[in-house]
This record gives C-alpha cells, structure tokens and sequence, in this order.
C-alpha cells in the first residue's frame, strides 16, 4: 500500500490544531493543518484571555512574541444585581512580568501566530478549504478527509474543528446536539483611546484588566465579561442556548443590558462598536465530553468539549492549546508504532487525564451545572448584595447591626432556606476545593 | 431596537467582514417552519437572519451568517435547517473577536 499523502491531517488551525501541527512538524512528521476561513482565527471568537502557562514547554519565552493587546494585571470578580454591584478586584506585581499569567489578544492574531509557529517548524498550512467529511477504505478506515478542493490522504486524522465538530459527529464519536449544555457567547469590541482605557480601569502601560460577572443575564443562565484591549474594550456574555431560546429575548439585548448597569456603565459608555461576533461554547463539561478517540482519528479542544466555563474560571484556548499537543505526541507515537486503530491510540485519554486538561475538567465536573443554577444565578448575586449594603449602610442614630444581625436582615429578604444555603456551600466546597 | 442597544442592528452587522460566497450554505425548508409554532431561530440567531413573513414561513438570508451553529441547536423540527459550513475562504471573517 502506497504511504498517504500526509502523515497526519489535521483539520482546523485554531490553538488547538496549531498545537497538534506544531508537534507533528517538529517530530518530523508531514502533516497538514486545513483552515476554512481565509486565514486562521479568522472564524474563531472567545471572549478574550489567553493563559500563557500551558505555552511555556511548546513555545518557551512566548511572551516575547504572542501578539499582546494587555497583560492582565487585575482580575476582577463582580456580581450584580439590578442596582447593586460587589467586586472583588485583585491586582498583583507578579501578573505584569515574566512569566505572565494572562493577556487579552484578538484570535485572527494569536491563533494566526501559532499557525505560524508550526509553519515555521515545517507543517502546511492549507486555508480557505473547507473539509467536508472523511474518506474510508474499502474496509471501513478512514484514509483521507474530503475536502471542497479534493481529498487529502491521510494516515491519520486530528478533528480540531471546533465546538460542532462535524467530523466528530460523522465518526460517530459524539453523542448529538444538546441545548442544554451549550452556551451561545455575543461580543462588542468597543473603541477607546489608550488614555481613556488606562483612567477608566486604573491601569497603565500594557497593564489589563479582566472583569467576569455573575447575575447580569436576567431569567437566562449565563454570565458577563469585560477585558481590556491596547485601544478596545470587549463586553458580552454567554448565555446558556435552551434558556435563551426559549426566553424568545434577542443576544445583543443582554450586552445593552450589561453595558448600561450603573456600576459598568461609566467604564463602557461613548466607545463605538468596532467588530460584533457570536460563537458557541461547549459547557457540558467533564460528563459531557464525547468520545475522542477512534480508529485513525483524535478529537482535541472544543471539538472534544475542552473548555472551563465554570463561574470564577474561564478557560478554553489554554485546554484546546494542552489537548492539541497531547494529540499530536500520540499521533507521532502511534504513527511510529504502526498503530493507528483506536487501541493504538488509547495514549492520547492517558496524556490528558494526567494532564492538567482532564484534571481540571474532572475537579470541576459539577461547577457547569451548579454556577448556571438558578441559586447561584439569582438568589446567592441577591444575598451577597444585601448583606454588603447591610454591613456598609450607616443607619445613625441607630447603632450597628454586627455579621450575624446583617446575615438575618439579608437572608429575610431572600426566598432561600438556611438548609438549601448549607447544601449550596457543601456543593460549592466540594466542587472548587 | 437602537433605543435598547444603542446601535441599529444593520449597523451593528457593518462592522463584521463577510466574504459572501455563491453557494446558500445553509437552507431553511420553508413548509417545515409552516408548521412550527415556536420558532426560536428567530429570536436566538446573534445575527437575525430568521424573519418570519406574512404566509406563515421564514425567510432566512445567508449572507451574514456567524457560522456559530445556534439554529440548527436551538430547532425542533426534523429537517427544516439544512446547515454546512460555507466554502473555504468565504463567510465571516472576523478581526478583533
């Protein structure tokens, strides 16, 4: 039997196909990384932080070259309610230099960046082609992917095609569509100067803030986000796809929302719109995952449902980073070994369940469910709330209520039960510790 | 709509690149949606291409499409969206997402 084409075909040059390229090039493997869209990111969208540890083994002193809009330097939580905000912001030193923890970039930017580096390491990079399905053998294996521009021969397959992945689905790999464990995220890019972004988020030089929001998406589960660029800011939200189906609200509405609360408004107000996207996410989480491994074929970032949408994390481009490289150092194995059957390329579950991608997934299993609940939605923004402004409210001449007095006044005020409030901490505690 | 979200909505889509390609890479089975009563493509598509007419049906327009995969998600009735990815290099193209 003549050698394929290509070693390996991977399909999808976001930061998870890039990853997987960029191994297989390197180990010396002629691979191919098929993009759809004229260029890669060019059809990816998030909302806006990547976390660069996970590049410090690919790409070492990547912070010297990742195309930077900010360093995220502070790091705020927020939670809201219709006229009330509590913050929790953060800021540290050790954010604003090497090794960084996080900046915000555009993802035509990054991801074209580490397409560039897997070039640069010998794979080919093929865009504006889209793959329309996989090609089998005479007995059944997959042996090329069929593409709008012909088929690709390849020994083996990396699906990196993103969050509806329909290579995945086509290998029978993925178990359907569901709403319910899906989010649809909507985003403004808005224009500022530099100087007005370092005065309004207290920030300078590169410096960025990255603000993710609880109880800012009404009777839809979801949530909110604000990242500073070098002369943008992004605002959206994500919001869990049956719940806003069936609210029969438009997407956009919920950023207007967002952007006229009291407490974001001055940060956001006068900026004009310079890009609006939407993408969907995977949210299911670790139960939800589908199947990654088959014959000839491996299923790496949203593709394979990689990606941590869990209240106080949000996290997808550092999981498809990991679990695209995985794929790729178990290809090359494989491929080394002669086998490429689903037994041959078992390594691939193991790499990341002894990785931080399937670790982190698995520690998490139940944050997707629980933060997108209507407790934590609603009632727990609404309590927090009240007992700030009853610790804070100067009620003179009345003397002060003291913790416990203020907890009672607050939890008066709220439809939850002390019992329901216990079960929510053991839940909260054994799911984030 | 602008005095909700501050930006007319056709305004709001001038600020994304589509690169429109000849071929609708999604259709929509008009007597299919007929029947349905909930159409909730029309109000859950980020870029509202669904518009119900007169008749009963949906109108839908391909041209201005996020790609993200919303309608055929949120749809109920077997078969009324017929949904593919547009062909290499055509669609959107984003540059600040």
């Amino acid at each position: 039997m003549p050698a394929p084409e290509w070693d390996v075909v991977v399909v999808g040059a976001g930061p998870a196909g890039a990853s997987a390229a960029l191994v297989l090039a390197r180990a010396g493997r002629r691979v191919a990384l098929v993009e759809r869209g004229p260029f890669p990111g060019s059809k990816n969208m998030y909302g806006g932080v990547v976390y660069g540890r996970v590049l410090d083994d690919l790409v070492p002193r990547w912070w010297e070259q990742v195309p930077l809009q900010r360093w995220i330097t502070r790091r705020q939580t927020m939670v809201l309610t219709a006229g009330q905000a509590l913050n929790i912001d953060y800021r540290t030193d050790a954010w604003a230099r090497e090794p960084y923890n996080g900046c915000t970039t555009f993802r035509p930017d990054f991801d074209g960046w580490l397409a560039g580096l897997a070039e640069e390491a010998g794979a080919t990079l093929v865009c504006g082609t889209t793959v329309t399905g996989l090609r089998r053998d005479g007995a059944g294996r997959i042996d090329a992917v069929r593409t709008d521009r012909g088929d690709m021969g390849a020994g083996l397959v990396i699906a990196c095609d993103g969050v509806n992945s329909f290579l995945a689905k086509e290998a029978g790999l993925h178990g359907g569509d569901d709403p319910d464990h899906v989010t649809l995220g909507v985003k403004e890019v808005l224009g500022f100067p530099r100087r007005v972004i370092d005065e309004r988020f207290g920030v300078r030089g590169d410096d960025g803030v990255d603000i993710e929001i609880l109880g800012c998406t009404g009777a839809v589960p979801g949530g909110g986000f604000v990242y500073t660029n070098a002369e943008s800011v992004s605002v959206g939200v994500v919001l869990q796809l049956s719940a806003l189906a069936a609210s029969r609200l438009r997407p956009e509405t919920f950023i207007a929302d967002l952007k006229a609360h009291p407490a974001l408004a001055p940060l956001v107000e006068g900026g004009d719109v310079k890009e609006y996207s939407a993408h969907l996410i995977p949210e299911g989480g670790y139960d939800h995952m589908p199947e990654i491994v088959g014959d000839r074929l491996l299923v790496a970032g949203d593709a394979a449902g990689l990606c941590l949408a869990a209240g106080i994390w949000l996290e997808g481009v550092n999981f498809a980073i990991g679990s695209g490289a995985a794929a790729g150092e178990t290809a090359h194995e494989a491929l080394a070994a002669g086998d490429t059957t689903a037994r041959g390329l078992k390594g691939y579950r193991r790499r990341l369940s002894s990785s931080f991608v399937l670790k982190d997934h698995r520690k998490l299993r139940r944050a997707p469910h629980f933060v997108l609940s209507d407790r934590v939605q609603n009632h727990y923004p609404q309590l927090a709330c009240d007992l700030v402004e009853q610790l804070f409210t100067v009620e003179n001449p009345r003397p002060k209520k003291g913790g416990i007095a203020a907890a009672r006044a607050a939890l008066r005020h709220s439809d939850l039960r002390l019992r329901e409030i216990a079960r929510d901490a053991w839940t909260a505690m054994r799911t984030f510790t | 709509m602008t005095a909700i979200t501050g930006i007319d909505f056709e305004d709001r889509m001038a600020t994304v690149e589509f690169r429109v390609g000849d071929r609708a890479h999604i259709t929509v089975d008009g007597d299919t949606c007929r029947g349905c009563t909930t159409r909730e493509c029309v109000t859950a598509c980020p870029a509202n291409l669904f518009v119900p007419t007169a008749d009963g049906g949906i109108l839908f327009n391909y041209e201005q499409c996020f790609e993200c995969g919303t309608c055929y998600m949120v749809c109920n009735q077997e078969g009324a969206i017929t949904w593919t990815y547009p062909d290499g290099g055509h669609g959107v193209v984003f540059r600040r997402s």
